[in-house]
């Protein structure tokens, strides 16, 4: 029949003859190839001194962001519960009191947020479901733990740092 | 016998069971380097510079594993065959000349524990001894993949022993002698045995695959098909014990064959070599020099490993028995023929 891709290959099954046979000719050409490659660039990554580059589009652990005066973007709305194909992510909502305007941008917020770790599939949609750009899957590989119960990541873990503090970490190191 | 002669060999063979275990040791941190290599990696690099420290790190986990004896098993026979592997893969080290007599302290040593005028043939017997360890491990594991291992390692042994013997047969019509001092004597600077028999050394080496059970005739213990083969169900010790066996005979092989077709300790211009550095330091280059050999040989056991794939079966006893014995009777025949003819002329 004629192939349709014109990429079908009919391979020839002949008998070996006298040289294929022996075996060694094909031994020693296969032994070249290996003995080149010993003078290769060395693919490995010596991972805890170097890491791989991450790709622009790497989602990896999630972080709640801060508008520009270090208050929590998030207004537990639940739009990223709700898209979560995983049902990975609970929150529990409070209102804001009154002097908190500096810790919350909105008059709702969450009191506790938390993301089963084990649960989400790094799929992106709570990113793209949040009106309020509050959620975004920047951060790095999740690490390994012992207890399923460690998984479970509250708003200790999840929102980011507030400026003043980063600020003043980056002061102390350098 | 003297009290000098005791301590000297004792001596000997202290040096030389400590030298054979660390070049064992040393395989096992140089085959992973190799593969390593082979495949674009770069190896063990953790323990110590380089992972020199690796083999200690392999041994030491080796003594805390659990070891386990299947309830099933021939506890005495299970015990015996990683121990009888072992003993076997030493015993071979005993004839091999290392390097020619050496002068230590006013005194003349030889660098060979024993120069027994069959040394040929001891290292025969020691070698086909070696597969007992395989049969009775697998054998007395009570488990159908040992089993399997066990029969395939004694078959291939077997088949593969005649062959090799045919191929040393042609290399003594050559050498005329049976002992491995005498035979590393004759090849005195660069008169190597490779020259006169080319063909004997590919047979001989391709049946020393076989014989360690190395790629591509690692039938006995293949992962992939028999889970282990004869030591699947060894665990810790033990098992080091088997893995340690067939870097041994690997060790062994290599000196064997150095010495029988590439020289042993000699090179080209090792006369103007020893007489000017004397009775003592010439014969260590020598020994250096038949290092280099071995060496040279692991790595290319290691080589041939990264590279090739597993014969099938009968792809094995069909190279066995339909290839190398007639190659190996072909060139008995020729090489008597040849010597025949040159001795008349």
């Amino acid at each position: 029949m004629e192939s349709l891709s014109g990429r079908k290959k009919v391979l020839e099954q002949k008998p070996m003859n006298f040289w294929e046979r022996m075996y060694l000719p094909a031994i020693l050409k296969g032994m070249g190839i290996t003995f080149m490659h010993m003078f290769k660039k060395k693919e490995t990554i010596h991972y805890p001194e170097q890491e791989r580059e991450f790709s622009e589009n790497w989602r990896g652990m999630h972080s709640l962001k801060r508008d520009e005066e270090g208050r929590e973007r998030c207004t537990a709305c639940g739009l990223c519960a709700l898209s979560c194909p995983a049902e990975a992510i609970t929150m529990i909502s409070a209102e804001r009191e009154k002097g908190e305007e500096h810790l919350y941008r909105e008059e709702k917020y969450a009191a506790v947020y938390e993301i089963n770790m084990l649960r989400c599939i790094f799929c992106g949609l709570c990113e793209e479901a949040c009106p309020k750009e509050a959620i975004y899957l920047d951060g790095p590989i999740v690490p390994a733990d012992y207890l399923r119960k460690d998984f479970i990541y509250g708003k200790d873990k999840l929102v980011e740092m507030p400026i003043k503090e980063l600020e003043a970490l980056k002061g102390a190191t350098v | 016998m003297e009290l000098a002669f005791i301590i000297e060999k004792l001596i000997l063979v202290t040096i030389l069971f400590v030298l054979t275990l660390s070049i064992a040791a040393y395989s096992t941190w140089a085959e992973r380097k190799v593969a390593a290599w082979l495949q674009d990696r770069v190896g063990p690099n953790r323990a110590g510079i380089f992972g020199l420290l690796q083999p200690l790190a392999d041994g030491g986990k080796m003594f805390f594993k659990e070891e386990i004896i299947p309830s099933g098993s021939n506890k005495w026979l299970f015990i015996a065959g990683p121990s009888l592997a072992l003993l076997v893969s030493f015993l071979g080290t005993a004839v091999i000349p290392f390097g020619q007599n050496i002068e230590l302290f006013g005194r003349v040593v030889p660098l060979q524990v024993t120069d027994i005028n069959v040394g040929i043939l001891y290292i025969f017997g020691v070698v086909s001894l070696g597969v007992y360890g395989i049969m009775i491990g697998g054998w007395a594991s009570n488990n159908k993949y040992s089993l399997m291992g066990a029969i395939r390692g004694a078959s291939q042994n077997i088949s593969y022993e005649i062959a090799m013997g045919l191929s040393i047969i042609a290399l003594l019509l050559v050498t005329n002698t049976l002992s491995f001092k005498e035979i590393a004597e004759q090849q005195h600077g660069w008169h190597w045995n490779i020259i006169y028999q080319p063909l004997g050394f590919i047979i001989f080496l391709v049946c020393a695959f076989a014989e360690t059970n190395r790629v591509p005739f690692d039938l006995p213990e293949c992962e992939t098909e028999l889970i282990g083969g004869y030591n699947t169900e060894y665990s810790g010790f033990k098992m080091g014990a088997y893995m340690f066996a067939e870097y041994i005979n690997m060790f062994v092989s290599s000196a064997v064959m150095a010495t029988l077709y590439f020289g042993g300790y000699n090179y080209p211009g090792m006369d103007a070599v020893n007489s000017a550095l004397g009775a003592t330091w010439g014969p260590v280059i020598g020994i250096v020099v038949m290092f280099m050999k071995i060496i040279a040989f692991i790595f290319f056991f290691m080589w041939v490993r990264w590279t090739v794939p597993r014969f099938r079966y009968d792809q094995l006893m069909d190279l066995g028995w339909k290839v190398l014995i007639p190659l190996a009777i072909a060139n008995i025949v020729i090489t008597a023929i040849v010597i025949t003819v040159v001795d008349k002329l």
